[in-house]
Order: structure tokens, then C-alpha cells, then sequence
């Protein structure tokens, strides 16, 4: 009977010593990270994700922004002009916003009335521009991927994105493996 | 705390955010916070509602007290003690 015991005392342990390994390889695949795959160019989508982005940096989270598709125009700097794009990169390049100012919005756009009046209104209320919150997000040590594929099916260049100092290009695959080990992970 | 107590409160660094909406007030106080010394107060004055609920959240995660709030003539001061 006592021998019994002691038996399944040690089974116990070995159980007990299993979760324990468990454990610690779930705690360590999901990190204090947010990841966002920021699809959209819209002014309120780009404002959502640098917002909660920067709020999630303030409280030490990790920050790791996928930009791809329509958000890249976000990224563009008005004051930069590539060259070397072909026709119709350049046609794109024109169609597209170049930069944060050139959003536009999902509602409301009322051809270019709307994202003035929300410009107009975030300076009253004292809400940081979109320009401010990517220095901010730099500063913070906010990490932004560009989508090497979508840039080059809009045509864009590296030449032609702001300076910002934690950008990378990469693929989808870097997202995935992004996100897999962020605790959060949204799509804008 | 009381609201009496929370403004007797020897205040090591007053964070006035009061020119920013949100992120704005929770980005002062993370870069404030490094200026001050574990157990030390900070005061976080803001005018934007949500600072209320947002630096209880932060003192949550990061291990920092969160002491309580009082209302000023059209503002807040938010307290919290440093881990």
C-alpha cells in the first residue's frame, strides 16, 4: 500500500515537472508584442494604428507595424521625388496620397472637405498629427516593415519613404512569425 | 485615498499634459517616469477624460501604484507612485 503512494507521488512529479515545461513554452511564444498589418491608407485607420501603437509602446509593449498595400502612401515623403519609375509607377505615383497630409478618410471624405475639417479639429483638441505621432512611434522604438511586395506593385521606391529610423523591408512571412509570438496582433 | 489626502502628497514630478489629448498624457508620463526614483509620486495634470482610466491601466502592467485622482477647475490631477 505505502509503496503504492510513493508510486504515484512520483508520477505526480514527473506530471507536475511536464506542465512546468508546458508553461514556460507558452509564456516565452507569446511576448509583451503587438503586431498590426496596416492595410489601409485611410487618415482614420493610419490615426487608429500610430494611437494605439504609441499608447502600447508608452506601456513598454513591443511595437512591431506591418505597412502594406494602401498604407504605404502614408510612408511617402512629399518632399522626396524618385526616379527612374516607369509609366506606370509614375501614373500610380500620382494617384496615390503622398504622405500623412494627403490621406484621405473612409467617412466623410467629401473630396478632401472631411480630412480638412478632422486636421482642423485634431489641432483645436490638441490630438498629435499623424506627422508627429511617426516621430513619436520612432522615437519610441516602434518597428515599421514595408511589404516589399505591395511597394512594388504600386511602384513605389525605398528612395521616395520617409526617414524613419526603425524601418525594414520584408515579406509576409516576416508577419506571420511577427505576430505568431505578439500577444496582440490586429488588422487596420 | 481620500481627495484631501491624495493633494497633501509629497509630489516628486508634476507632468503637465494638459496641452495634449490621448496618447498624449500616457506618452508624458512614460517619459517622466524615468526621471524620478522608485517610490517616489508623480502627478499627472490632463484635461483629457480617458487619462482616468488610462494611467491606472499603465501602473497596472508596469507594477506602479496608482493612488487616485482629483478633479481641478477643468482638469485632472492623476497620482501614482513609482515601483
Amino acid at each position: 500500500m505505502e509503496d503504492n503512494q510513493k508510486v504515484s507521488i512520483e508520477q505526480l512529479q514527473v506530471q507536475i515537472d511536464a506542465l512546468k515545461d508546458k508553461i514556460s513554452q507558452l509564456e516565452n511564444s507569446r511576448k509583451d508584442q503587438l503586431s498590426i498589418a496596416v492595410v489601409s491608407g485611410d487618415l482614420d485607420k493610419v490615426l487608429a494604428a500610430m494611437v494605439i501603437s504609441i499608447a502600447a509602446a508608452a506601456m513598454d509593449t513591443q511595437v512591431k507595424l506591418f505597412f502594406s498595400f494602401w498604407s504605404l502612401s502614408a510612408l511617402r515623403d512629399p518632399n522626396k521625388s524618385p526616379k527612374g519609375k516607369d509609366i506606370i509607377s509614375k501614373m500610380f505615383g500620382c494617384m496615390l496620397p503622398t504622405g500623412t497630409k494627403k490621406l484621405k478618410l473612409s467617412n466623410m471624405n467629401m473630396a478632401g472637405m472631411g480630412p480638412k475639417m478632422i486636421g482642423y479639429l485634431m489641432k483645436k483638441q490638441n490630438v498629435m498629427s499623424l506627422e508627429t505621432m511617426f516621430k513619436e512611434a520612432g522615437e519610441l522604438g516602434i518597428e515599421i516593415v514595408v511589404c516589399e511586395m505591395s511597394m512594388g506593385l504600386m511602384g513605389f521606391k525605398k528612395e521616395e519613404f520617409i526617414d524613419y529610423p526603425n524601418l525594414s523591408y520584408a515579406g509576409a512571412a516576416t508577419f506571420v512569425a511577427d505576430a505568431g509570438e505578439s500577444s496582440i496582433q490586429l488588422f487596420i | 485615498m481620500t481627495a484631501e489626502e491624495l493633494k497633501s502628497v509629497d509630489v516628486a514630478r508634476s507632468v503637465d499634459a494638459r496641452g495634449t489629448a490621448c496618447p498624449g498624457p500616457l506618452l508624458e508620463a512614460k517619459k517622466a517616469i524615468g526621471t524620478i526614483k522608485a517610490g517616489d509620486v508623480m502627478e499627472i495634470l490632463s484635461s483629457d477624460e480617458g487619462t482616468k482610466q488610462d494611467i491606472p491601466k499603465w501602473c497596472g502592467k508596469q507594477g506602479h501604484e496608482y493612488m487616485g485622482w482629483v478633479e481641478e477647475n477643468g482638469y485632472f490631477k492623476v497620482y501614482m507612485k513609482k515601483k
